[in-house]
């Protein structure tokens, strides 16, 4: 068994304290040195930060498609709910650093072990959410679809599945936002994401690039859940405020 | 199967579920006429919404047939069938994400219309129940009183012209007024459209005032009587039916009737309250009481007077 430490120690080799160098500020290490921020952003941060957008969204890309069809299916064939639920909720019990453990011996140090262990953490939530939409269409509602004559996958398509997105941009909203927190452990197996500079910086307890690397990483959440916010809305034109002219 | 309405015909229409001793609609057998109402009315556990749900089969028959213009409803493919049958149910069943043009084009769309086609058709329908195209076309159902969502979901229900309507209680959730105005403009639609409708309700005043033939059902879904209202009223079957009509169907009846339609006595010089000619008989005989007199004058359409109608004449009337 490798201990949790190798990966990155792996990866990143001995560490050198760099605060020898630049400003007084970060000679110092004092709380926050906007000048490091500037010199470090085009060669650091910015990497950092799109990598970053790069995990979250290839994981919560997988993970929908994974869960939409889980969702489908256990929509048809309702007894498939309890052993999708208890699989995803199963995977959602397990700490993440002990996921990346018992991915690394199968997939190694790469970004599919990363992968694989973000998009499990995304189908409790996404796989739920769809399913809740799929069915929030009213019996009443379903009934008129059928007593007008439409098939089984013309209600699903027309009436199920557009009503399912409000539930299923909740649990997106959710999913992303956890992502992007989650992916910063990423760091541990892969050099890659806005938690190697964090991971890096603790151990010199580099206070500047921590808070830069997580403030990063607070507003990318922030930004992509008010884009999903708006796509919602764009999405569902029907469920905006009750107009009464 | 579009325009012109076509005659329903229940021919021993049997529905058993599997493990239940009492069939919930047993040999019904009744002919609904083209371009009539028939309203289905009966206690619940009647099979009523049974018997109707046969017709486009969201309900199979277990035994027996029910044919629509002559074919049997078994014969057609059941998504071609639903298509070619106006569906209205109480609460409605607007789908919430779709405008109201949406919700009226569904149909049309299944069949495949042109655009342009729809998008006339769906002004033209929402004009008939009187939401004005501009101001409604766009709105969403959340945006809409229920009474306003009925009106959509007739305008939808007749979007391909069917020849056969199912209307399932309707208008059972509306507040009383909003129920009177929709029930009146139903038979304004009915004059120009002349479908053959099976209209379910459970209020027999409804029945009374819409349906050209009246079916009562009783437990376990058998049929008590199928006849207009007016011989409904004045000879009912037995006593589960004249039960069933209350002890007012007299004043029912005399509300079927208007003063016009009466042979009135001469006017002689007689001086007594007046009344408009299209006053119902009941609300004639509801006057004298209030006015405590035996008699009225009859007043013609340009209020000028016609005849007098008694208190005997109008107890007479029902024999």
């Amino acid at each position: 068994m490798t201990a949790p430490g190798a990966a990155w120690v792996a990866q990143g080799g001995p560490v050198i304290p760099n605060f020898g160098e630049g400003s007084d500020c970060v000679t110092e290490n004092r709380f926050f040195c906007p000048d490091w921020v500037r010199d470090n952003w085009s060669g650091v941060l910015q990497p950092a930060l799109v990598e970053h957008v790069e995990l979250t969204l290839i994981a919560v890309a997988f993970g929908f498609v994974l869960s939409l069809a889980a969702a489908l299916l256990t929509h048809r064939y309702r007894p498939l709910e309890r052993p999708f639920g208890a699989f995803a909720a199963v995977v959602y019990t397990i700490p993440s650093l002990a996921l990346f453990q018992l991915l690394v011996p199968l997939t190694g140090l790469t970004v599919t072990t990363v992968e694989v262990a973000l998009v499990g953490y995304t189908l409790i939530i996404l796989y739920r959410n769809i399913l809740e939409g799929l069915r929030s269409a009213s019996p009443e509602v379903l009934e008129a679809a059928r007593g007008m004559g439409l098939t089984r996958g013309q209600t699903l398509w027309r009436i199920e599945l557009p009503l399912a997105i409000p539930a299923t941009m909740a649990g997106l909203r959710i999913a992303v936002v956890s992502t992007i927190a989650l992916a910063t452990v990423a760091a541990l197996v892969i050099p890659k994401g806005l938690g190697y500079p964090i991971f890096l910086a603790l151990r010199e307890a580099f206070n500047t690039e921590i808070l830069a690397a997580g403030v990063l990483a607070i507003l990318l959440a922030l930004v992509a859940d008010a884009l999903l916010v708006l796509a919602e809305r764009a999405l569902t034109p029907w469920s905006r405020s009750r107009r009464v002219a | 199967m579009s325009g012109v309405a076509a005659e329903i015909a229940f021919d021993r229409a049997t529905k058993r579920y599997p493990g239940r001793a009492e069939s919930a609609v047993r040999e019904l057998t009744l002919t609904v006429p083209a371009g009539a109402i028939c309203c289905l009315v009966g206690p619940s556990g009647a099979g009523k919404t049974t018997a109707m749900k046969m017709v486009n089969r969201l309900i199979d028959i277990t035994e027996g047939d029910i044919t629509i213009g002559g074919r049997s409803v078994r014969s057609l493919e059941v998504t071609s069938l639903r298509r070619g049958i106006g569906y209205v149910i109480q609460q409605v069943g607007l789908f919430p994400h779709m405008s109201v043009a949406d919700n009226v084009a569904t149909v049309p769309r299944l069949l495949g219309w042109p655009k342009t086609r729809i998008a006339q058709r769906v002004d033209e329908l929402l004009d008939l129940v009187e939401l004005p195209a501009d101001d409604y076309r766009g709105r969403y159902p959340s945006q809409l009183s229920g009474g306003e969502r009925q009106r959509v979901g007739l305008a939808r229900a007749l979007a391909a012209d069917p020849p056969v309507m199912l209307m399932d209680e309707p208008f059972g959730a509306l507040d009383p007024i909003t129920r009177a105005r929709l029930q009146h403009e139903l038979l304004r639609i009915q004059r120009e459209l002349h479908k053959t409708v099976v209209f379910v309700t459970h209020d027999i005043d409804e029945a009374i005032l819409l349906g050209d033939r009246i079916a009562i059902l009783r437990e376990g879904g058998v049929l008590a009587q199928y006849d207009t209202p007016e011989a409904l009223l004045e000879r009912p079957a037995d006593e589960f039916v004249a039960r069933f009509l209350g002890l007012d169907r007299g004043l029912k009846l005399l509300a079927l009737r208007r003063l016009d339609e009466l042979d009135l006595a001469p006017l002689d010089g007689v001086s007594a309250p007046a009344a408009d000619g299209s006053t119902t008989l009941r609300d004639a005989l509801s006057q004298m009481i209030t006015l405590g007199t035996r008699s009225l004058v009859v007043l013609d359409g340009a209020g000028e007077p016609r005849g007098v109608v008694t208190l005997e004449t109008l107890t007479g009337t029902p024999r």
